[in-house]
Formats: structure tokens, C-alpha cells, sequence
């Protein structure tokens, strides 16, 4: 008897639901399968194919044309920001990939979801420092969450399939697809499902209810409870189960820069801004209260000062997705891993109702002496001198408190954040960790895009605004209904501020010799005005907000203003200064 | 308050894929910590690898950086050893010349006394093989130095835990779930 010679198994025979593309047009077909509408680049030699497939394709996706690919990436984070929805950015290899360097670390250190497609040259030439050849894989993997070469057509669904689902999912973050250039043109059998998990990789840790009923427990037996909430609140879209937490428990809640807006700011409960620059009583009574609640933030040294001198008298409790924030700054006595959605609305079944009325009273009282100190000057400037406190005054009024902030980085960016009153999350836009300068004005075309029915106003400094003022071009080109706001110093004003009072007044290369920048926004024709007097202001703002469409303010501020209160750098928070 | 270096295995269950071992120095490099050996190798488990990572450094600092390791999106599992958690081996291949071998038999006693081997005899070199601690290989080097050494070297350190399962079990239950997704 011979032994049955078993069929041999041929491989799966070519399903009917492949068609047949070229990968450039497999990648334009995935961004229409991932809902993208809007992406923002910048072309060249590397990305050619994909630009020529999207040619086919303008009525659905809607591509806008930065002027520098830094400007292209800022775009796509503030457009992340405000849609809650991935940003896509588009650019060719070489200069076109390390010119979005900058906005990826922002996005990595503010967990923006990116996914950013880099073109690179063709396979055969990979290793061959061939013309615009460069590492972007290598370069990028420090500031991204995943990143991926692909090398031929066919690895395109699946890798875009993996990005999308990895910069959203979990703690979000950007991430970089990198494309030869042959696979761009190679025809394949293309096919394309989502991503839905990955075996190695844990989005959002499980619950552990015993942390939810240690949390409670300390709350509820606490005397002086104080919430500290960052952007983990906003990215888990879990603003309305804070409040009611809050609400519930009655403790006093601040917010750090990232978490601003997820509140609104005239609730009773939000006593204010944590960190260097933030409100007097948040900062100093960090080290009085009893427990600490930090919910979806990371304790940045901007927040805590010198580490040795922070909330030590405190039990603390950490809401938290990502397990590696636990115990890398302030070590948690209970830590609670967890989407911030998911664990507040437990957290919320278990805590007693409670107010706290004179630990309140505390903050109140804070809140008089800064108001003395430092508030009423800067929001109603005695002086000739106009302010940044009275300009941002002024926008409250004028929009109710319900338009979009985007700010660029320095003093105008605190200002803006302590001033701004918001009733409505996602209406805060900033470079929270890397302090990115040039961030503002074309975060700010994003943030439009991404909410169209809403008033987006960007303000900026005389310097950064200087970094990536050639976005004024797109703003026309697209016809972005965003507005402008200049507070003209001439100076770098956070770094003068720190000349003065850390450097004895020595201001190296801090003074700013500009541009007629009216001139300047003529050239981009964009409407325009300059305000150098109080009297005017009032009309300006106005004016400037009122109108239907893009427009560039310039108020000309005080030289040398100083923002205050202020925790110098290595002091703890009690030493936060008024003056 | 200020922990003390001391020697550290740090353990990573991964995927294969190009690029994480740049990921994973990374970690180290973005904090100033010298690897001082890492391994990469298969598992018990099909298809997934093993890095093996030696340092000496703080424990708080180790505990971060193995979190920092743990959230690599291709990373199933990570963990960390002391000296005293861990069975630890490293290789070492000394060449010395095989006329230091016809001048009696010295080095072959200490090849002996050391539980060395020979590896391989050629006409103009020989190579001598010594598995063990980082101690014991040295140790073996200072012997053989006087008959002159023409190539060193040693491997990085591997190691398994002492625990009866290592964090294998915990990797082999992540992949137990995906399969049931
Ligand atoms: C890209 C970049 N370069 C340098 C810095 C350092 N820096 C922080 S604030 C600042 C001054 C900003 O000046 P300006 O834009 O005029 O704003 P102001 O502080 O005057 O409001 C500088 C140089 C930075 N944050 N980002």
C-alpha cells in the first residue's frame, strides 16, 4: 500500500475585491477610507506620484499648499486639535522630511495624532546618498510614536492601515510613513482593511477597579483635595465627565497649559493656570493641600518647579493612560491606568458629595492678592503703555468668550493662555512641551480648517511670528477665515524678561529691528491695521474680529512688560513670585 | 533620595522588526545611560525575539527606562534583574599563538584549571573558549596575557531570570489573547 500523496496547497487563489493601482493611488484611495478631507504639504521629486493621484482627487481631499513644510506639519497639529481627527501632512524626501522634524516633536510631546507621508528616493538607491536622500526613518524615530519604511506597493495598506490606527489610538502621536518612490508608481492588487489592534501593543490599559475604590477612598476622606487636569481629559473627550466629577466633589480644579479650555473658565471650580507663569494661589497651594488628583497630565517641570520642593505633604493620585508618566516625575500613591473617559466615570459612581468651602476661600484669597499685584494692572494698564493683558481683555468681550486661541510661544503666549476666557473645549491651540516658536500662525490655519464654524484668533509675538510669517500666503491662497493678532514688542520678549531679571538687564541679541509689518500683510492682501493707542483699540479688536474673513491686528505693546506671577526656574512652587 | 548603581538585566519580548533596536538604544542614548552589552536573539516563543540588555545604573532609572521600553509599539513585554534575579553567562574567544604551546605545558593547565577548552588548534594560532562570569573571563585573560594574546573578545551578556517562568509566560498570554481577538 503506497502512501496518499497529499494535494500540495497552492496559494489562496486572487480574491475578486483587489483592483488593480499603482501604490501612489492605493494611498490617495486609504485617506478617502480614513475619512482625511484635508492634508497639508508641500511637493517635490519624491512625492511626485502621489501628488499626481491626488490631482484626480481634489473634490474629496482637500490639499493646502504651506509654504514651508515646518508650516505644513503645524497645520496638520492644529488641525488635529480642533477636528479631533488625524492630521495628515504630505512631503518630499530629503529637506522636505527634516523641515517637518520640528513639528513631529511637537506633536510627540503633546500627543497629537500626525500621520505624515515622506516621500524617499527609489529602493535601489536607498544607502546611496543618492540626490535628497536621507535617514528620515532614522531621524524621525526619537520623536515619533511608529514609523515605517515601505519599499514596495504592496506593504502600503496595511503600514497606512497601522498608522492611522496607532496615531489615534491609545496616547496619541505622530507618525511617519516613509515611501520610495518605485513603490509610488509599482502597480499592485490593492485591498484595504483598518487596523483594529496589534498584538504588541496595549492602546488602553484595563481598568483596575481596586485603584478606582483606593482613589475614592482618599478623596473622600480628604480635607483639602485639589484636582490638577491636563490634555488627557480632552483627548479622551471626557470634559463632560470632569466636570461632573468635579462638580460632585467640590474639590478646586487648575489646569495646566495643555488641559486649558476643558473647563470652562468661569466655573466656580476652576481656580486657574498651574506652572511657571500660572495663577498665584494654584501654584502655592500645591503645597498645602492633602491629596493630589493630576488627571491626563505629566507633571512637566514648567508645572512642578524644582521637583525636591513639590506637593511632598500630599498623598497623590495619577489618572493615567500611559503607564511610563507614572513615577517619572512625582511618584503616585495610587495610580489609576486608564483612558481619563473611562476612569472618571467610575471614579465618579464612588465619591461622596462634598464641598469645600474654606479650602476654596483659600484660592479666593490668592486670587485677591494677584489680582492686586499683578491682574488689575495688566488688564487695566494705568500707563499710556498698552498691554497684552488689556488686548486679550478686549477679545473676551468682543466674542463672549467663545472663540478659538491659538498662541505662538513666549510672553504673548502666557498672557494669552492666563487671559483667555473660553466656554466651550478644544479652543485652546499652543505648543505645550517643546515651546515651539513659529508654531502659531499656521497652527492657526489648521485650527480654521479643522473648525470651520468657529472664530479662530492667533496671537502672536514680533519674533515667532517671524519664523513662519510666509504662511500669510496660504492663508490667502486657501482663504482661511483666520485672524492675526501681532502684540509687537520688538523684542524676544520671554528671553528679555529673563535677560532683566536673571541676566542683569545684559539684553544680547533680544532687540528685534522689524519689518513694516503692515506692509508686510498688504503683500499677502490681507486686510490690516496697526493700533499704537489706547483709543483705538477697542474699535480695532472689533473690527478685526467682526469682519468676514482673514485679518492682520498689530498692537504695539509695552517694551519692556514683564509676565508675572513667576516661579523661577529651580525654585518650588510656594516661591512663585508676584513682582 | 539618591539610589545606588548597580548591574541590571533589562529583558524585552518583541516583534521582529527593522528599526527597534535603533528605537530601543534610543531610549538609553535620550538619557545618557551606556549599554554595556545587548543581545538579541529568538525566544522559546516562534517568531518572537528577545533583547537582552546590560547596564549599570539606578534602579529608578531602570524602572523608567524599562516603561519607556514596554511602550514601543512592537515591544510585548519588558522587565528588569538584578545580578541576584538572574542566571548569567558571557563567551569569551582568546587567540594566542600555537608555539606558546610547544614551550610545555603551562597554558594548557590553566586552559584546564579554568574549565576553558580548546576551540580550535591551527598551525599558527590557537583559539581557546571560556563561558562564564564577566570575572571569570578576565580572570583567564590575565593568565593567558604573559603568552601573548593576538584577539580578544567577549560577548554581551545573556540571561534568564530565576523565576520558574520568566516574563515569557506573561508574553505567551498577551499572544494567547490576540489570537482569540
Ligand atoms: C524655535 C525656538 N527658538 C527659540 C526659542 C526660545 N524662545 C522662547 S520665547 C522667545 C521669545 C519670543 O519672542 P516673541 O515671539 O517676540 O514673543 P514675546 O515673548 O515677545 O511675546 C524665544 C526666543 C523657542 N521657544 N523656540
Amino acid at each position: 500500500m503506497g502512501t496518499v500523496e497529499a494535494p500540495e496547497l497552492t496559494s489562496q487563489p486572487k480574491t475578486v475585491d483587489t483592483i488593480r493601482m499603482t501604490g501612489a493611488e492605493a494611498l490617495v484611495q486609504i485617506l478617502l477610507k480614513e475619512n482625511v478631507d484635508t492634508a497639508f504639504g508641500y511637493p517635490g521629486g519624491a512625492i511626485m506620484p502621489v501628488y499626481d493621484a491626488l490631482y484626480d482627487h481634489q473634490d474629496s481631499i482637500h490639499h493646502v499648499l504651506a509654504r514651508h513644510e515646518q508650516g505644513a506639519i503645524h497645520m496638520a497639529q492644529g488641525y488635529a486639535r480642533t477636528s479631533g481627527k488625524v492630521g495628515v501632512c504630505l512631503a518630499t524626501s530629503g529637506p522636505g522630511a527634516t523641515n517637518l522634524i520640528t513639528g513631529i516633536a511637537d506633536a510627540q510631546i503633546d500627543s497629537t495624532p500626525l500621520v505624515c507621508i515622506t516621500g524617499q528616493v527609489n529602493s535601489s538607491l536607498l544607502g546611496s546618498d543618492a540626490f535628497q536622500e536621507c535617514d528620515v526613518l532614522g531621524i524621525s524615530m526619537p520623536v515619533t510614536k511608529w514609523n515605517f519604511q515601505i519599499t514596495r506597493a504592496e506593504e502600503i495598506p496595511e503600514a497606512l492601515a497601522k498608522a492611522f490606527y496607532l496615531a489615534k489610538t491609545g496616547r496619541p502621536g505622530p507618525v511617519v510613513i516613509d515611501i520610495t518612490k518605485d513603490a509610488q508608481f509599482e502597480e499592485f492588487d490593492y485591498k484595504y482593511e483598518k487596523c483594529t489592534s496589534l498584538r504588541s501593543y496595549k492602546p488602553k490599559p484595563k481598568l483596575d477597579h481596586a485603584k478606582i475604590e483606593e482613589a475614592a477612598e482618599l478623596i473622600n476622606n480628604a480635607e483639602r483635595p485639589y484636582v490638577l487636569f491636563g490634555q488627557g481629559v480632552i483627548l479622551a473627550n471626557a470634559e463632560k465627565e470632569f466636570k461632573q466629577f468635579i462638580e460632585k466633589t467640590g474639590i478646586p480644579s487648575a489646569w495646566t497649559i495643555m488641559g486649558l479650555s476643558a473647563l470652562e473658565t468661569d466655573h466656580p471650580l476652576n481656580v486657574g493656570m498651574l506652572g511657571m507663569h500660572g495663577n498665584y494661589g494654584p501654584n502655592l497651594l500645591t503645597n498645602e493641600c492633602d491629596v493630589l488628583i493630576a488627571v491626563g497630565m505629566r507633571f512637566d517641570d514648567r508645572v512642578t518647579g524644582n521637583l525636591s520642593k513639590y506637593a511632598k505633604q500630599a498623598k497623590v493620585i495619577h489618572l493615567e493612560i500611559d503607564p511610563a508618566e507614572i513615577d517619572k516625575n512625582v511618584p503616585a500613591d495610587v495610580a489609576v491606568l486608564g483612558d481619563a473617559k473611562e476612569s472618571l466615570s467610575e471614579l465618579i459612581k464612588l465619591v461622596k458629595p462634598k464641598s469645600y468651602e474654606e479650602w476654596l476661600q483659600r484660592f479666593r484669597d490668592c486670587d485677591e492678592k494677584e489680582w492686586e499685584k499683578v491682574i488689575k494692572d495688566e488688564l487695566h494698564p494705568e500707563s499710556n503703555i498698552l498691554s497684552m493683558g488689556e488686548v486679550i481683555r478686549i477679545v473676551n468681550d468682543i466674542t463672549n468668550d467663545d472663540h478659538i486661541l491659538v498662541t505662538d510661544v513666549g510672553q504673548h503666549q502666557m498672557v494669552a493662555c492666563r487671559y483667555s476666557k473660553f466656554t466651550r473645549p478644544k479652543s485652546n491651540i499652543t505648543s505645550g512641551g517643546l515651546g515651539t516658536m513659529g508654531f502659531g500662525l499656521p497652527a492657526g490655519i489648521g485650527a480654521a480648517l479643522g473648525a470651520p464654524d468657529r472664530t479662530v484668533i492667533v496671537v502672536v509675538g514680533d519674533g515667532g511670528f517671524q519664523m513662519t510669517m510666509q504662511e500669510l500666503a496660504t492663508i490667502y491662497q486657501t482663504k482661511v477665515k483666520v485672524k492675526v493678532l501681532l502684540l509687537n514688542n520688538e523684542f524676544l520678549g520671554m528671553v528679555r524678561q529673563w535677560q532683566q531679571l536673571f541676566f542683569e538687564k545684559r539684553y544680547s541679541s533680544t532687540e528685534l529691528i522689524n519689518p513694516d509689518f503692515q506692509l508686510l500683510a498688504k503683500g499677502f492682501y490681507i486686510p490690516t491695521k496697526k493700533v499704537t493707542e489706547r483709543e483705538n483699540l477697542e474699535k480695532a479688536i472689533a473690527e478685526f474680529i467682526n469682519y468676514d474673513g482673514a485679518y492682520f491686528l498689530e498692537v504695539m505693546v509695552g517694551k519692556e512688560n514683564n509676565v508675572f506671577p513667576m516661579v523661577p526656574s529651580g525654585s518650588g512652587v510656594a516661591e512663585i513670585r508676584l513682582e | 533620595m539618591e539610589q545606588e548603581v548597580q548591574e541590571f538585566t533589562i529583558t524585552a519580548y518583541t516583534e521582529n522588526h527593522v528599526g527597534l533596536l535603533h528605537r530601543l538604544t534610543i531610549i538609553f542614548t535620550k538619557r545618557k545611560i551606556n549599554i554595556e552589552s545587548l543581545t538579541t536573539s529568538e525566544s522559546e516563543t516562534e517568531g518572537i525575539h528577545r533583547f537582552t540588555i546590560a547596564v549599570t545604573e539606578t534602579e529608578e532609572q531602570v524602572k523608567k527606562v524599562v516603561k519607556q521600553i514596554e511602550k514601543q509599539v512592537e515591544v510585548l513585554k519588558a522587565d528588569y534583574y538584578t545580578k541576584k534575579e538572574v542566571v548569567q553567562q558571557e563567551l569569551a574567544l582568546y587567540k594566542i599563538s600555537t608555539k606558546s604551546l610547544t614551550n610545555g605545558l603551562e597554558v594548557e593547565r590553566i586552559v584546564r584549571e579554568h574549565n576553558a577548552r580548546f576551540l580550535t588548534i591551527e598551525k599558527h594560532f590557537v583559539v581557546i573558549e571560556k563561558s562564564g562570569f564577566r570575572r571569570e573571563t578576565i580572570a583567564l585573560f590575565n593568565e593567558l596575557k604573559p603568552f601573548g594574546i593576538n584577539e580578544f573578545v567577549r560577548s554581551g551578556r545573556i540571561a534568564v531570570s530565576r523565576e520558574r517562568y520568566g516574563i515569557g509566560r506573561d508574553v505567551e498570554k498577551i499572544l494567547t489573547e490576540a489570537t482569540m481577538v
